[in-house]
């Protein structure tokens, strides 16, 4: 009765759980998600590869093990054979299982090294310059730059001129709540990065402050940010694949690590166009805007400051100012936003320990969120602060 | 330390040939003997694994649903920092070092440790470190403690660096761990050189010293690695230096490299006392040699050295060149053939063996299964296009969960199991070690089989929150860790009662029928006398204790 | 237990090594206190220390006490011998740690920030103006603009000092070897001597670099690896000036015989070490 429980209980679970598992995951779709990209495909091919051979081998062993839990109990009188190990087999078996193994792992790191040997390096020439392998060349770049705890996308190609600098397109992509999420809860963003299908992108990863790491399932690959340095890799979605791609970060990161997510649009290359233009003339617009010597309403700046607090300043201090005691300090009912101007107005653009150097955004968003965080949650302080503030305290 | 206590000492010193332990609290702080310090090491490793246990069983709580429940994200993180650590150098490395103590002198017939005083210092360390650990965790509560560590275990600048005073309460607290540890392996490895009964050749040793005498070194290799590594960090958080900082010239994956080259050997260090155990107690159970001593002496060497050097599988997704994660990757799928070959051993000695199904063997034959399994999932990970996808999700939490918990945990189980009547002189309960068994293994296997799947669909490690899709999984998996949990509660109850019950069934010397000849502590009386060999054992210089 | 020849000594129940974990755990909490400017931290790395003292004279005072009367055989002897050797072994990765560090920093990563190797993007992208050099304050030249030390002065000299103490150090050997006391003492006192001018030579180093070459700590990844790899090696010299004194001490009593002297060996092959870590580091940080 024991034994019979025994049995069955080995049989049960184990074999049953990993094969039966096999057929839940094909199921639920519990593998990894449909890869869109070359390199996506072949890493699944790599992982199915792995996975299969893992298969295998822990077959051979159980099936080993439950022979032996079977056949050799002394319950059933069976006697032990003392000189098993003494017979060509005990002798030579230290080299027949290595040499097999040895086998098996060569088939498994030969299968690896030929992708890791396609994708590993990144190219270095765009696809229009002239003599460019048409295999090893991309036709874009995209910077991702993390940031506690949202994304910033760059396209460097794509920009304005605006008094003789520069502006590459910016997409800040961050977090949206539980609310206007949904379903997505946790992978849905309030700026999707969109990119084209059908062409080549090397992404270039880097970070503004810890280690993040960019992570999107389908396209078959994950690379960390690190602060200071960037790490170029490349993929091309194919070109019938457009659709929404979501992923998070997984590097930890500090508090909100795990709200951190990623959303792509795969879109075909002339709805890409369209929107970069859009992006364009809206990076433009605001240009001018903040440029422009206007005096604001408080009305006007705390709206503008409304929205611009909540996408940048609300991981940390909370929508509702109230922060994250200790870690981040409430900035409702807070010394320094009651305060003198002046220190607020130093204090966001300089940062201070994890408090982050907002120095790269115009003075008119500063002065808006200034504005903003003097007046809203109970801190009537009722003052306007302009962007010749700002820029006088830069 | 009042003049007292130093009179004391005196009169002490003077009665020399006392041979029996001292009285009361002396007895366990001044002690120089091997079984009371193994015994201390024991009893503070199981109080670390629940404390351990009770972390985890937090974690599982809170990640039982989406959304945030219980905890604060850095509280969660600072948890999850607090649990691994625990678990790694509290519970685990002392239950081995426990096990060490008591029976490496048993095993090569020798008095004692090498070094008796210097083994109590080991000892007690432990807990002046688990103190500045605990503290590391709790000093944010009080007001200006500053922020909580919310780093993992790994401790990864820059995140690290701007972690408050905690994290150098936990720094400081791993320097005392490694002093520990390093002080304990010089002694275990001068022990098994110098102290073998006369006539003892290194090929008659027991492979549980065989173990030990890898782990030591590995441990005097690695450890030092660590603490330089955490100085640096201190360094850069207090006084400037920028080791891991890009915008002096450092950077910031200085420091994994440094954390990996100790921590990889680390994984070892956790397994082989526990292969060692296995190998002293499948025999037993299986009436017949062990099959492949040289093999397993070999494999185990050749292992420890390629440990040593394919440290990097951990940061694939980190900037390394062609030419680096290649061979980093070549080397670690090649680990598969030492811990093959171990398996296979461990196989073949129960092939035709005449096997019996005491606890301890029920514990070893789940441990070969499922760390095959475990080891496997490891082949995986190793595989770098596929670890771009695998890593940090929950599916290396799940490979290492299947490694660590049956390649370390279960087997030192298996290893109290086994030597607790040799300790204690009497039999446990055999009925209650089999229930044990059976939920600890239901447990475990409900828990962590499952975040395999939740790893591969996308959801990543050490997040407080998850997104809708993981709900099933994760429920399933925190039902397990309950029962997982309660399980070890009759551990608890298995082993005070065999200490302290009257009614049980005294042990013989040699316990367990199939142990003659496996290993010298059967020779010795159960429970053993104060001073292990005062007479070294005679030795048959044929003979092979506990080999093939 | 008893003390036969035949038998290996088992000291009794002790009191030290409490003492010692105390030592120990005051210094380490106390600095982990005084480095976040707790007050209370660096009174307990005060009486850390103090306790660390009594802890060595009674710790060692007992052992020393067992070998004279003649409580360890040979056995025992070889222990202590084996138990230093592994120790010396661990601070040989300790060192390694800080030397594979330069290494890692000297030939890949300023390489990366400097445009050439894996990750040679981050030239392109964030560090266009950096030149990969060595020595460097990295790409925001942390701390200034520096000067470097001059090899052929302090540090040659230095070195010169280091190799000679070692000479002096197996010149006692010699003198032990053959029961010659005063050649012990005489070689004993030379060494220590020469280890104290150089640690005093190396902060008169720190000083001048401080002070007129504007080499601190924070300058950059060339400062943090030239102190730590100096200061740590720094710090060994003088524990094992200590361990020198110690033993000067005890040959002065008359402790050591030809046979019995592991103390005196302990201590040199510490002292070598500490020697052995100063070449590497004349050659790789100030030379190279
Ligand atoms: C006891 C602890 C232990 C052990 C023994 C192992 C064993 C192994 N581990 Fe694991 N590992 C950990 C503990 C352990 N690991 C921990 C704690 C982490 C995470 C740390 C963190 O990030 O927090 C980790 C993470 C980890 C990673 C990093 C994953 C990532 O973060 O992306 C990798 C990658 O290569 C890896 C690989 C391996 C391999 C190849 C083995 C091998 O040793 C396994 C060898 C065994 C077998 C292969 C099975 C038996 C062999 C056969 C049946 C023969 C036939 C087999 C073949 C032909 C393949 N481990
Ligand atoms: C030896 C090492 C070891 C051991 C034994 C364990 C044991 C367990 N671990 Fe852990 N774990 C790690 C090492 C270990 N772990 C490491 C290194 C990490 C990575 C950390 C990082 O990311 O930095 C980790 C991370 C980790 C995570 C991932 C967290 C995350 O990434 O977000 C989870 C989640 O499920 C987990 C769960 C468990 C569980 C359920 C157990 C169980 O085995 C615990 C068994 C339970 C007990 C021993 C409890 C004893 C009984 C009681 C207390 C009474 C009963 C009470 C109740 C039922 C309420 N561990
Ligand atoms: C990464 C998290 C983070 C983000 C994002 C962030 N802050 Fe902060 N903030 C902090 C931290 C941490 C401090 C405390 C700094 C200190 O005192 O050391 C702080 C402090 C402040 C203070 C001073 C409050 C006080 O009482 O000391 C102000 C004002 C402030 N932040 C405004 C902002 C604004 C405006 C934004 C967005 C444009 C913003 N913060 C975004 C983390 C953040
Ligand atoms: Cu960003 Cu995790
Ligand atoms: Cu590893």
């Amino acid at each position: 009765m024991n034994g019979m429980w025994k049995r069955g209980g080995f049989v049960l679970l184990f074999t049953g759980l990993w094969l039966g598992a096999m057929d839940v995951m094909a199921e639920y779709g519990l593998n990894f998600p449909d890869p869109v990209t070359r390199i996506g495909k072949d890493i699944y091919d790599v992982h199915m590869l792995t996975m299969e051979i893992a298969t295998w081998l822990l077959a051979v062993v159980m099936v080993f093990m439950v022979y032996i839990l079977f056949t050799f109990r002394k319950s059933k009188g069976y006697k032990a054979d003392q000189n098993f190990h003494k017979g060509w087999f005990g002798r030579w078996s230290w080299v027949m299982v290595p040499t097999m193994v040895l086998m098996v792992d060569l088939t498994i790191a030969g299968s690896a090294q030929s992708t890791l040997e396609r994708f590993w390096n990144a190219p270095k020439q765009f696809c229009s310059d002239e003599g460019a392998d048409p295999d090893r060349c991309f036709d874009m770049n995209v910077k991702i730059i993390a940031h506690q705890w949202w994304w910033e996308y760059e396209f460097p190609e794509y920009g304005v001129e605006y008094d003789g600098e520069f502006y590459p397109i910016t997409v800040e992509s961050r977090p949206t709540d539980k609310e206007t999420s949904g379903e997505h809860y946790l992978r849905d963003v309030d700026n999707p990065i969109v990119l084209p299908v059908g062409r080549t992108i090397r992404y270039l990863n880097t970070s503004a402050d810890v280690l993040h790491a960019w992570w999107v399932p389908e396209l078959g690959f994950k690379r960390d940010s690190i602060p200071g340095y960037v790490m170029e890799t490349w993929a091309k979605i194919d070109a019938d694949k457009t659709g929404t791609y979501r992923g998070q970060c997984a590097e930890l990161c500090g508090t909100w690590h795990s709200k951190m997510p990623i959303v792509i649009k795969a879109v075909t290359p002339a709805e890409f166009e369209a929107w970069i233009e859009k992006k364009k003339d809206a990076l433009l617009a605001s240009l001018i805007e903040a440029n422009s010597l206007k005096e604001w309403t408080l009305e006007e700046l705390y709206t503008k400051g409304e929205s611009a607090y909540n996408t940048k300043c609300s991981a940390c201090h909370r929508p509702d100012g109230s922060g994250l005691p200790p870690a981040f300090p409430p900035l409702r009912g807070s010394k320094i936003v009651v305060g003198s101007i002046e220190e607020h107005i130093k204090m966001v653009l300089n940062g201070k320990d994890t408090m982050p150097a907002w120095k790269m955004l115009s003075d008119l968003e500063i002065a808006a969120i200034v504005t903003y965080e003097r007046n809203a949650w109970g801190n009537a302080t009722g003052d306007v602060v302009q962007p010749s503030a700002v820029k006088a305290a830069r | 330390m009042s003049s007292t206590a130093v009179e004391t000492m005196d009169s002490a010193h003077d009665a020399h040939d006392d041979h029996g332990p001292m009285k009361g609290w002396k007895r366990w702080v001044y002690s120089t003997n091997h079984k009371d310090i193994g015994t201390m090491y024991l009893i503070f490793a199981l109080v670390m694994l629940f404390l351990g246990g009770l972390s985890a069983m937090v974690i599982r709580m809170e990640l039982m649903f989406p959304g945030i429940q219980l905890l604060e994200p850095d509280l969660y993180n600072n948890i999850v920092t607090n649990h691994a650590l625990i678990m790694i150098f509290g519970a685990v490395m002392p239950a081995a070092a426990g096990l060490a103590n008591w029976m490496i002198p048993m095993m090569i017939g020798a008095p004692d440790m090498a070094l008796p005083r210097m083994n109590n210092l080991s000892f007690w360390i432990l807990p002046a470190a688990a103190t500045m650990l605990i503290l590391s965790f709790v000093v944010p509560f009080f007001p200006g403690g500053g922020t909580q560590i919310n780093t993992g275990w790994t401790l990864y600048p820059p995140l690290s660096i701007k972690v408050g005073m905690s994290m150098d309460f936990l720094i400081f607290a791993i320097h005392l761990l490694g002093i520990s540890s390093v002080l304990a392996s010089i002694n275990i490895i001068v022990t098994i050189f110098n102290m073998r009964a006369p006539g003892m050749k290194m090929s008659q040793m027991p492979m549980f010293v065989w173990t030990w005498l890898v782990t030591a070194f590995l441990l005097i290799l690695v450890v030092p690695v660590l603490a330089g590594g955490v100085t640096m960090l201190l360094f850069d958080r207090h006084f400037g230096t920028s080791f891991f900082d890009a915008a002096g010239g450092g950077d910031p994956v200085l420091f994994q490299h440094l954390f990996w080259f100790f921590g990889h050997p680390e994984v070892y260090v956790l397994l082989l006392p526990s292969i060692g155990v296995l190998s002293m107690v499948i025999p037993t159970f299986s009436r017949k040699p062990l099959f492949g001593y040289m093999s397993l002496v070999g494999s185990m060497i050749f292992l420890g050295t390629l440990g040593m050097v394919v440290w990097a599988h951990h940061q694939y997704t980190i900037g390394m060149s062609y030419g680096a994660v290649n061979y980093f990757m070549i080397g670690t799928i090649l680990i598969s053939i030492p811990v093959g070959l171990m398996k296979f051993n461990f196989i073949a000695t129960m092939w035709r063996g005449s096997l019996t199904f005491e606890t301890p063997m029920l514990f070893a034959v789940s441990i070969v299964i499922m760390f095959v399994f475990g080891g496997l999932t490891g082949v995986m990970l190793a595989v770098i296009p596929a670890d771009m996808q695998y890593h940090d999700s929950m599916f290396v939490v799940a490979h290492f969960h299947y490694v660590l918990v049956p390649g370390a945990v279960l087997a030192l189980f298996a290893g109290v199991f086994y030597w607790l009547p040799k300790w204690t002189g009497k039999m446990y309960n055999e009925r209650l070690g089999k229930l044990f068994f059976w939920t600890n293994i239901i447990g475990f296997n409900m828990t962590f089989f499952v975040q395999h799947f939740l790893g591969l669909a996308g959801m990543p490690r050490r997040i407080i929150d998850y997104s809708v899709q993981f709900t099933e999984f994760n429920v399933i998996s925190s039902i397990g860790a309950f029962i997982f949990g309660l399980s070890h509660l009759i551990l608890l109850y298995i082993v005070i009662d065999t200490i302290r019950s009257k009614k049980l069934e005294k042990a013989t010397a040699q316990v367990w029928e199939g142990a003659k000849d496996n290993g010298l502590e059967w020779d010795l009386p159960s429970p053993p006398p104060y001073h292990s060999w005062v007479e070294a054992p005679k030795l048959d210089a044929n003979a092979k204790y506990a080999g093939s | 237990m008893s003390t036969s020849p035949d038998q290996y000594y088992i000291p009794e129940p002790s009191k030290w090594p409490i003492v010692a974990m105390l030592a120990i755990f005051s210094i380490l909490m106390g600095s982990a206190l005084a480095i976040n400017g707790v007050g209370i931290g660096s009174f307990l790395i005060v009486v850390g220390f103090v306790l660390l003292g009594y802890m060595f004279f009674g710790w060692f005072g007992d052992v020393v006490e067992e070998n004279m009367t003649g409580k360890y055989n040979s056995q025992v002897d070889d222990s202590f011998r084996q138990g230093m050797f592994w120790f010396i072994s661990s601070e040989v990765f300790f060192f390694a740690t800080f030397f594979g560090s330069l290494y890692y920093v000297r030939n890949i990563s300023v390489d990366w920030l400097g445009g050439t190797g894996y990750l040679e993007a981050t030239n392109e992208f964030i560090t266009s103006q950096f030149v990969s050099q060595w020595p460097t304050a990295g790409p925001s030249n942390l701390g200034g603009d520096f000067a470097l030390v001059d090899t052929w002065g302090v540090p040659a000299i230095n070195t010169a000092i280091l190799l000679s103490s070692g000479l002096t150090l197996t010149w006692a050997h010699w003198g032990l070897k053959k029961e010659n006391r005063k050649q012990l003492v005489n070689g004993l006192m030379l060494t220590v001597a020469l280890g104290i001018i150089f640690v005093i030579m190396q902060a008169v180093e720190y000083m001048h670099a401080y002070s007129t070459l504007n080499l601190t700590l924070e300058s950059g990844i060339y400062g943090s690896t030239f102190y730590l790899l100096t200061g740590f090696h720094g710090f060994h010299v003088i524990v094992g000036a200590l361990m020198l004194s110690a033993v000067l001490g005890r040959s002065m009593k008359g402790h050591f015989t030809e046979e019995n002297h592991f103390a005196f060996e302990a201590a040199a092959w510490y002292w070598h070490f500490v020697d052995v870590v100063w070449l590497g580091l004349f050659i790789l940080v100030y030379w190279m």
